[in-house]
């Protein structure tokens, strides 16, 4: 990846405790425009909360984040400081998330799953926001399931309608949590290939993943965690061929 | 007194009885709501208060605080309320009602799963968005039942406001029936009573299949 590349972001030195447990320990990553990042590692090692901590899902003790060159927290005496709601609100709005288990609306259609958020947030005509919407699901191979509801779909169509709506809020960088693990294997190829399609078009995205081949397909990078800290990082031949122990007995039981 | 008049005369205490018991709902549907905001409020007093005021209203008699709510400006303030029996009636009936619906929205609430909450904040709706557009109309689905259920007390429990001698169904009923000696009134009353809360169930179960639309 040229580093002429704008970051789109960057997390510094950050730091996340739940009851006195360390989870997360003074972890640094930057990511760059069309960069795709890979985050495997032990369960409980600190992945979801990672990417929490980067959505703003949870509040973090320390360090700092930003994105596109936006400071969104800081760090000030030793403590996090995060700015006032309103810029966070604005900050908002250049990234996403997936998450394992969908979390789509039930109560609403596929379609008003998609375009509510464009709708009611960013005050995008409810016009543009179907055509957007019907774009979307075209391109996720759902134009048929636009009126159903999501209870009558399967799993992964469930995560392709959630993927289409994070992406019809135009975000620069997408997360993924896991986003297949909740899935039978015979859905999960068709998740996979849409994140890989996104990809192609040079979505930046971070991923979480326990898919060590789609992995190893997709990313330009993989970051190992372990235990709260980045273990290992490093292109996914670096990681595949690591001399670092920990990072080939985690790779070596996946590939058994 | 003829059957047509008794009947007739029923029916107008029915009008009062169904004028109570919608003016109840209107009020305390949305006031149980707030009370239920105070149960869960982050501030520790707002949710004491709230705790008391729902554990005094379900924890006394219905009957009781009626004639608080009639006899307590008078017998505490001095004032005279013009007209104030029908209104006192309203008042205790919301005030009532609005403590079981507050439990019963509390329940739905936190039935709600986190994921509903995150995945609204990470497509950046405000709270009050989140809310109004996520977790109520989802609520609602999951409350309907107990409400149904408080919803059929409520029809029967108009008939406390006979202590406060209001003209309700059961309050015709009674005089009508120590007037004639006989029990024909009341049976009659009971009959419109359960014709009433057999609207109720069906009106209730109409807005359930209406919702079942998801799950
Ligand atoms: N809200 C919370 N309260 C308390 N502890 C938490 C909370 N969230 C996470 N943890 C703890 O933090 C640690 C890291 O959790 P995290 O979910 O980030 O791991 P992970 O790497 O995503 O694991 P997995 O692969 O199983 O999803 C775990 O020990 C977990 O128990
Ligand atoms: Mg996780």
């Amino acid at each position: 990846m040229p580093d002429s590349k704008k970051i789109l972001l960057q997390i510094d030195h950050i730091r996340k405790a739940f009851d006195g447990v360390e989870v997360l320990k003074d972890i640094s990553l930057s990511v760059r425009e069309g960069e795709v990042v890979s985050v495997i590692g032990p369960s409980g090692s600190g992945k979801s909360t990672l990417l929490r901590c980067a959505t703003m899902l949870e509040t973090m003790d320390g360090g700092s984040l930003s994105y596109l060159g936006e400071q969104a927290a800081f760090e000030e005496d030793g403590k996090c400081v995060y700015v006032p709601k309103k810029k966070l609100r604005e900050i908002h709005k250049n990234f996403g998330l997936v998450f394992q288990n969908f979390n789509l609306f039930p109560h609403y259609s596929v379609m008003k799953n998609i375009i509510d958020a464009p709708v009611t947030v960013d005050h995008v005509p409810k016009k543009e926001a179907r055509e957007r919407a019907e774009k979307l699901l075209l391109q996720l191979g759902l134009s048929d399931k636009a009126d159903a509801y999501p209870c009558q779909l399967s799993g992964g169509q469930q995560q392709r309608v959630s993927i289409a709506r994070a992406l019809a809020l135009q975000p620069k960088i997408l997360f993924f949590d896991e986003p297949t693990s909740a899935l039978d294997p015979e859905l999960t190829g068709e998740v996979l290939k849409v994140i890989k399609e996104l990809a192609k078009e040079h979505m930046t995205m971070i991923i979480v993943t326990h898919e060590m081949q789609f992995a190893r397909e997709v990313s330009d990078r993989i970051i190992f965690m372990e235990q709260g800290v980045i273990q290992a990082e490093g292109t996914p031949d670096e990681i595949f061929h690591s001399s670092n122990e920990r990072v080939r007995e985690f790779i070596g039981k996946f590939q058994s | 007194m003829s059957i047509s008049v008794m009947l007739m005369q029923l029916i107008k205490g029915l009008g009062v009885t169904a004028e109570i018991f919608f003016l109840t709902l209107i009020f305390s549907l949305p006031l149980g709501l707030l009370v239920s905001f105070g149960r869960m409020s982050k501030n520790a007093l707002v949710r004491t208060i709230s705790k008391i005021y729902i554990s005094i209203m379900r924890g006394t008699p219905l009957m009781l605080q009626l004639i608080v709510v009639y006899f307590a400006p008078f017998y505490v303030f001095g004032l005279k309320i013009p007209n104030y029996r029908f209104p006192a009636i309203i008042i205790a009936f919301a005030l009532n009602y609005a403590a079981y619906f507050a439990e019963i929205y509390r329940s739905g609430i936190e039935s709600m799963p986190a994921g509903q909450y995150e995945a609204a904040k990470v497509l950046g709706y405000t709270k009050a968005q989140t809310f109004m557009r996520i977790i109520l109309p989802q609520v609602i689905k999951r409350i309907l039942p107990p409400v149904t259920n408080e919803t059929i007390t409520l029809v029967k429990d108009t008939s406390l406001a006979f202590v406060l001698a209001q003209a309700e169904m059961f309050t015709m009923a009674k005089q009508i029936a120590a007037k004639e000696t006989s029990i024909m009134p009341l049976m009659a009353a009971g009959l419109f009573y359960y014709i009433f809360n057999l609207i109720v169930a069906f009106a209730m179960e109409r807005l359930e299949k209406a919702l079942n639309y998801y799950k």
